[in-house]
């Protein structure tokens, strides 16, 4: 926190004035009836997304001509809060003249960017993005409907963030390209959970199938997984002596963490790898003592043998041990 | 016209109490504490506030009544302090609280549990009243307190505090009440019930914000929350607020001076919206109007989302509340209205309506027609409401989305 969310911001005030005038006047609410569209040589498609139960619910009409699939009226009926009406009204606006096939390809940030009065100001505070995707679902429903295909045909990808659009590809490359730990890092370079925040942990406002949480633990213990394997393939090749120097260092924690470690955590202590300098007769792996084994009195004897002799037999006979 | 109606959020300041409380800001401004004529000049202010309050509350003179911040203060107080006397410094183990709690003190309890304290969350019934018997069931040896509100914030549903405090006594357990929505609003005899501790603040019974208080009965007991200097004979340190207590003593007064008259007259007024209000089809109040405080009506009404219907009643000028998720930063429905259940609906579409003595019958006339008018246009726009079904396939048959 800091000092411009110390009172925090009003909701009402973040809304753009579009979202203010569709809320208080909406142009496309209202029904399209079977009847009549037939008449006109048309077809009718409704779609619900969300019920009343849910909080937020909204049915979307399409009068399509067939000749064209052109989408030649469109209205919707709205169970939701101002921006969900608002949104619900510029989604019917977006769709009309279109084909079903262009349509569906609109999405939540084309609803959203509808609504803003500038640019590069947001229609609705971060919260709020929530209700631009209800629109953008039930259109997909709508044109499923209409070509009798399955909605979730029209996705390419597995969206783990409808709000900012991120998808699971995205999220597990940045978690490893960045070495990202926390689910607030992960907002902050894709914007993923910034907005409803359903998409964090389970029991926020949608229950989803993919939460943020699961994907940066899976993804870190992929990450950890690689790095093992690697420094024990490093090990396992045996050409200690030609690695490089980051192959070496990973190679002894492999090596130290498998054999060593578990018997100085036990007696309350620990070591690290400071460095390795290769000579032409010896490698020098120089550690440190963490905890009781500093200044322990079998530290520079019986230890220390164990530590240079595992090493010794493991990776190279060059190997000597020197604590620092 | 503009009619404010979310008086269980915060008052109006009466008029009377800012005039009680105007002298000592600029002229009687000495610290209570000191020596000098400038100290002494407000004691014969604040020894008059501190009889208001204990004589509209019928306290003994045996008991304190200490002044706080606020009753958020007051709440943390007695739950922290509990914890550091009963738990880490006692044998016990244990609190029994509601899940229709305020959230200082749901948070405060959630707190608790962090630091290894069993907490019991005790349910509501349909009325949104937590029953004694239930109560009595979960008190056990190891229980330290039981922390269970006089009224409801929400639905103004009275809990039966007298049983829980005879219970409480039989069973030698600590009972505290928050007691910010009756106080003012219905009679507290602290001497007609047995209760340990409660919490109020003055800007629910139009006082200034940034008063409350706690009453701890026999003066028993209890680690301070705010260590310091000897203020209130040591059990909350801080300045004393001069002119906030003096305030809080008039408006204490105020309000319970003649509060079966008063109560009478809001109810009328409240009575009369409710009756009004529940002509629309499809609608909802919770709870008996017998056992409500006699200013608030929480209402549902079908196929209205709450946060909508709030931004239509403020463009008519009408200031009221929901409990509506979609008006949260969080989006998350409010527990309360999860608690009391009615099918989720309430948690979407529950606006809450709060008179005060102040509320005129002129501005129920103007709510009445507001209110039905906006819900007759939201209605209109409503999905809940439509006529052409969907087409085949594209219904949804339940809530598959959220939780």
């Amino acid at each position: 926190m800091a000092k411009a969310d110390i009172l925090g911001e009003s909701l009402w005030d973040a809304y753009s004035n579009k979202v203010t005038t569709l809320m208080n006047n909406p142009q496309h609410q209202g029904e399209l009836f079977e009847a009549e569209v037939e008449e006109r040589g048309n077809k009718l498609i409704v779609a619900d997304f969300g019920a009343e139960s849910c909080g937020d619910a909204v049915r979307l009409y399409w009068e399509i001509d067939p000749k064209n699939d052109t989408i030649v009226n469109s209205k919707f009926k709205s169970f939701g809060c101002g921006t969900a009406i608002a949104s619900s009204d510029v989604m019917t606006e977006l769709c009309i003249g279109k084909t079903v096939q262009e349509a569906v390809k609109i999405t939540n940030i084309d609803v959203e960017l509808a609504l803003r009065d500038t640019p590069d100001v947001p229609a609705v505070p971060p919260q709020k993005m929530h209700c631009s995707v209800m629109a953008y679902d039930v259109i997909k429903k709508a044109a499923g409907l209409y070509m009798n295909v399955d909605a979730e045909s029209f996705e390419s990808e597995i969206i783990v963030c409808e709000c900012a659009r991120v998808s699971l590809g995205t999220l597990q490359e940045v978690i490893k390209l960045n070495d990202l730990k926390t689910v607030e890092q992960i907002t902050d370079y894709t914007k993923a959970g910034g907005f409803c925040k359903s998409c964090i942990k389970p029991g926020g406002h949608e229950a989803r199938e993919w939460y943020l949480v699961d994907i940066l633990a899976d993804t870190r213990k992929e990450m950890d997984e690689e790095k093992m394997k690697v420094a024990a393939d490093a090990g396992a090749t045996g050409n200690f002596e030609t690695m490089t120097l980051v192959q070496q260092i990973k190679a002894v924690d492999a090596i130290v963490d498998e054999n060593v470690r578990q018997f100085l955590v036990m007696d309350g202590g620990d070591m690290e790898v400071i460095d390795i300098k290769k000579g032409d007769d010896y490698i020098d792996i120089y550690i440190r003592y963490l905890g009781a084994c500093n200044g322990c009195s079998s530290s520079s004897t019986g230890t220390l043998y164990a530590i240079e002799s595992t090493l010794k037999e493991k990776l190279s006979s060059k190997i000597r041990v020197l604590p620092i | 016209m503009q009619v404010y109606l979310d008086n269980n959020a915060t008052t109006m300041c009466d008029p009377l109490v800012v005039e009680a409380m105007q002298p000592f800001f600029s002229e009687m401004y000495g610290n209570p504490n000191s020596l000098h004529k400038f100290g002494t000049a407000s004691h014969p202010a604040l020894s008059r506030a501190v009889d208001q309050v204990y004589t509209a509350l019928n306290a003994s003179d045996k008991d304190d009544i200490v002044f706080t911040s606020c009753a958020t203060e007051s709440n943390n107080w007695v739950l922290k302090s509990v914890w550091i006397d009963k738990i880490v410094n006692g044998d016990k183990n244990h609190i029994v609280t509601t899940e229709v709690e305020h959230p200082s003190v749901l948070a405060a309890c959630r707190f608790l549990e962090e630091n290894g304290v069993k907490v019991t969350y005790l349910p509501v019934n349909d009325q949104g009243v937590v029953e004694a018997h239930t109560v009595k069931s979960f008190i056990t040896e190891k229980t330290a307190l039981v922390s269970v509100m006089w009224a409801s914030n929400e639905t103004g549903m009275i809990n039966p505090i007298d049983e829980i405090g005879l219970i409480c006594k039989e069973k030698g357990v600590l009972f505290h009440s928050d007691a910010v929505q009756a106080v003012g609003k219905i009679p507290v005899d602290l001497q007609a019930t047995h209760i340990d501790f409660i919490s109020f603040s003055a800007h629910k019974f139009h006082g200034p914000k940034g008063v409350g208080a706690l009453y701890i009965k026999d003066s028993q007991e209890l680690t301070p929350l705010l260590h310091g200097g000897e203020h209130m004979g040591g059990r909350r340190s801080g300045t004393l607020n001069v002119p906030f207590i003096v305030g809080m003593g008039k408006a204490i007064e105020l309000a319970t001076a003649n509060i079966q008259e008063t109560m009478a007259k809001i109810r009328t007024k409240r009575d009369r919206l409710e009756n009004a209000l529940v002509e629309l089809s499809d609608t909802f109040v919770v709870g008996d109007r017998e056992n409500r405080t006699p200013n608030t009506i929480l209402i549902s009404i079908k196929g209205v989302e709450g946060e909508g219907m709030l931004w239509d009643l403020n463009n008519g000028q009408i200031g009221a509340s929901t409990g509506s998720a979609c008006a949260s930063a969080d989006l998350e429905a409010n527990t309360v209205m999860l608690a009391i259940g009615a099918d989720n609906e309430l948690a979407h579409t529950g606006i809450r309506l709060s008179l005060s003595r102040f509320t005129t019958d002129a501005e129920i006339d103007y709510t009445i027609s507001h209110f039905k008018g906006a819900v007759a246009r939201l209605r209109a726009i409503s999905s809940s409401f439509a006529l052409q079904k969907p087409t085949k396939g594209g219904s949804v048959q339940e809530c598959e989305l959220h939780h």
